[in-house]
């Protein structure tokens, strides 16, 4: 069942080096479960990645291996490797401070979580934790970062509100603008538009795409027709594995696989 | 109803007040409730066709007799706490009302001497005043710190195991009678202090605030870890995803994600420390002073009700009028700083 898509390129000849990241022999557990079973795959870099499949079978388990989130909780454990280029470093090695990684692989989550701090706080929150106090450099980020979440024409002149006088769809764009500040290599979405109406989700997408230009993308999502817009490869997990990944085009329309073909075609999951 | 217009919106804070401080659970009253315990019968629209009366759906009075009976009851049930309430401020304000007869309010508020016993009595509440203020002041100034630092410590940092062992600990802190306390600031903490200040007399107002500090900890820090915990896992794991680190976490996020409740915690720490009777009544001496130094003997508000409760005035003497207006004094105090509480909780109220 577990096949090794890293010795495969989809979408044509790909080198090594244009990869932003490779998983190698992945597998997590939660104490004695084991929740993600011996992933290999591939983030191409400044493309955006999704991860479909049906609840439970380890996409936000998988995503938040990139950033160490786990280390948060006792009891579990990684094994295998996440290779982040070019450094070449394995992030998820026990020499690898996790905050680091977190510092360079920022997240967006399911449901909108600004902090309890005012829209220019929220977006300066993690360059302030980086120790930047010149206001002319928080500035600056805050703005761009705004502008790169596609959501400063709408705050500019409320910067100092409370956060929680956005609407879900703005709040959702302003966690982006926050990751975006520091700048961050890969940005980490789950289901970001789960929570959100048509609309904000479309923006939110329309957003996704723009973002591809200046960072990779990791996205996981319940919904297949995003995943079929907005992503340029995919990857179908079910029960913890890998049953599938390549451009997202082949998957959608011509799958290798009989489970993966059952659950795009909607008859199964 | 007099009450209800003297103190307003703010009533109820008296009685929730009076609730922790008497050991007599409230449920809030307000005056608007009146009308729900008149018996209403439905007016039934004669009807003009000719349709009989006696419908299989007709209305059953007795079922909604008995069920306006029962609310009655339960009404009343609760009612009787407020009554207590509305009595002790009663009898606090006729007392007082008569107190003030012989003493202008004037010379109560600035008269700096505080001898109501004596044959030249003074009777100026404002070393009573002082001597409340400057102990509270140290309660707090241990008590608030040491409470954050350990609610942080428990919410953000102890591992289960820990908190499992901690709280109890902290909680039978809350549970000593505060009688021990006060022993144990007199003839432990006082002598301790005394090393370090020589100086330091018998009786002061440091030993006795340092002492209540101590005893308020468990308070503000349960109170505050409670509202620390409140906060949604998904606010920290933002802040976590942002690079920050646990403290920072703790700091940035959590705190001002709680802040309501951390704000209730202080209010109730200082409400108790403005009320607290034994520790300095024990501890701080008995003779009021107008002094702003801590390492001074002198009497609180609480400390002077105790000394002439114990004492064997004639009732309607002056002197024993004293207290009433001692106790109306020391009731709009917390009054003002449970208002400040509702206040702050309304304004900085958890939204996530």
């Amino acid at each position: 069942m577990v096949e090794d898509f890293s010795s495969e390129h989809p979408g044509g000849d790909v080198s090594p080096s244009q990869y932003k990241s490779e998983v190698r022999n992945l597998s997590f557990y939660y104490g004695s479960f084991s929740a993600l079973k011996n992933i290999n795959m591939m983030l191409h870099e400044k493309k955006v990645t999704a991860l479909i499949g049906p609840s439970g079978c380890g996409k936000s388990t998988f995503l938040r291996c990139f950033n160490r989130m786990h280390d948060l909780y006792p009891g579990n454990r990684y094994m295998g490797d996440i290779i982040l280029h070019p450094d070449n470093v394995n992030i998820l090695s026990r020499s690898v401070d996790p905050i680091e990684v977190r510092m360079r692989i920022s997240m967006v989550f399911q449901k909108p979580n600004p902090f309890p701090k005012s829209i220019y706080e929220n977006v300066a929150y993690g360059l302030r934790v980086r120790g930047v106090r010149r206001r002319a450099i928080l500035d600056e980020k805050v703005e761009d970062a705004l502008r790169g979440a596609a959501l400063w024409d709408e705050v500019k002149d409320r910067l100092h509100q409370l956060a929680y006088n956005l609407s879900g769809g703005q709040q959702q764009r302003l966690c982006i603008a926050r990751a975006l500040a520091t700048d961050p290599e890969i940005l980490l979405f789950d289901e970001p538009t789960s929570a959100l109406d048509p609309i904000a989700t479309a923006s939110i997408e329309e957003l996704i795409a723009d973002l591809k230009d200046k960072v990779t993308i990791l996205i996981v999502t319940h919904n297949m027709q995003q995943a079929a817009r907005v992503s340029d490869y995919t990857a179908y997990m079910y029960l913890g594995e890998v049953i599938e990944f390549g451009v997202t085009d082949t998957i959608f329309i011509k799958p290798k696989n009989k489970q993966t073909e059952d659950y795009i075609t909607g008859r199964f999951g | 109803m007099i009450f209800w217009l003297a103190v307003g919106r703010g009533g109820f804070l008296v009685c929730e007040w009076l609730s922790r401080n008497c050991n007599i659970s409230i449920i809030l009253f307000r005056p608007s409730q009146w009308s729900h315990f008149k018996v209403q019968f439905p007016v039934t629209a004669r009807r003009s066709d000719n349709t009989s009366d006696s419908s299989a759906l007709g209305y059953n009075y007795r079922r909604h007799l008995s069920e306006r009976f029962i609310e009655a009851l339960l009404f009343l049930t609760a009612f009787v706490s407020v009554a207590i309430t509305l009595a002790i401020v009663a009898m606090l304000v006729t007392e007082s009302l008569s107190f003030f007869e012989h003493v202008s309010l004037w010379e109560f508020l600035t008269d700096t001497q505080w001898t109501p016993l004596f044959d030249n009595a003074h009777y100026g509440i404002l070393p009573l005043v002082s001597g409340t203020v400057v102990s509270s002041a140290v309660a707090l100034l241990v008590a608030i710190p040491m409470g954050s630092i350990t609610a942080i410590y428990l919410s953000e940092f102890a591992p289960f195991t820990v908190r499992e062992v901690a709280k109890p600990c902290l909680e039978l802190l809350g549970g000593v009678p505060t009688v021990v306390y006060g022993y144990f600031a007199l003839l432990f903490v006082t002598p301790l202090l005394q090393k370090i200040f020589p100086e330091l007399p018998g009786f002061s107002l440091l030993s006795a605030g340092l002492v209540m500090g101590i005893m308020i900890i468990p308070y503000v820090s349960s109170m505050a870890e409670d509202a620390m915990r409140a906060v949604p896992m998904h606010l920290r794991e933002g802040s976590y995803a942002m690079g920050a680190t646990r403290f920072q976490t703790a700091v940035r996020v959590v705190m001002p994600g709680a802040f309501s409740g951390i704000a209730a915690a202080y209010i109730l720490g200082i409400s108790r420390a403005v009320g607290e009777t034994m520790v300095v009544a024990i501890a701080a001496g008995m003779q009021p002073n107008l002094t702003w130094n801590p390492m001074e003997p002198a009497a609180t508000i609480t400390a002077y009700i105790v000394q002439v409760s114990l004492g064997d005035l004639p009732h309607g003497s002056i002197g024993y009028q004293t207290i009433f207006a001692a106790g109306l004094t020391l009731l709009l105090i917390t009054l003002v700083f449970n208002i400040i509480g509702h206040l702050l909780r309304k304004r900085f109220r958890e939204v996530y």
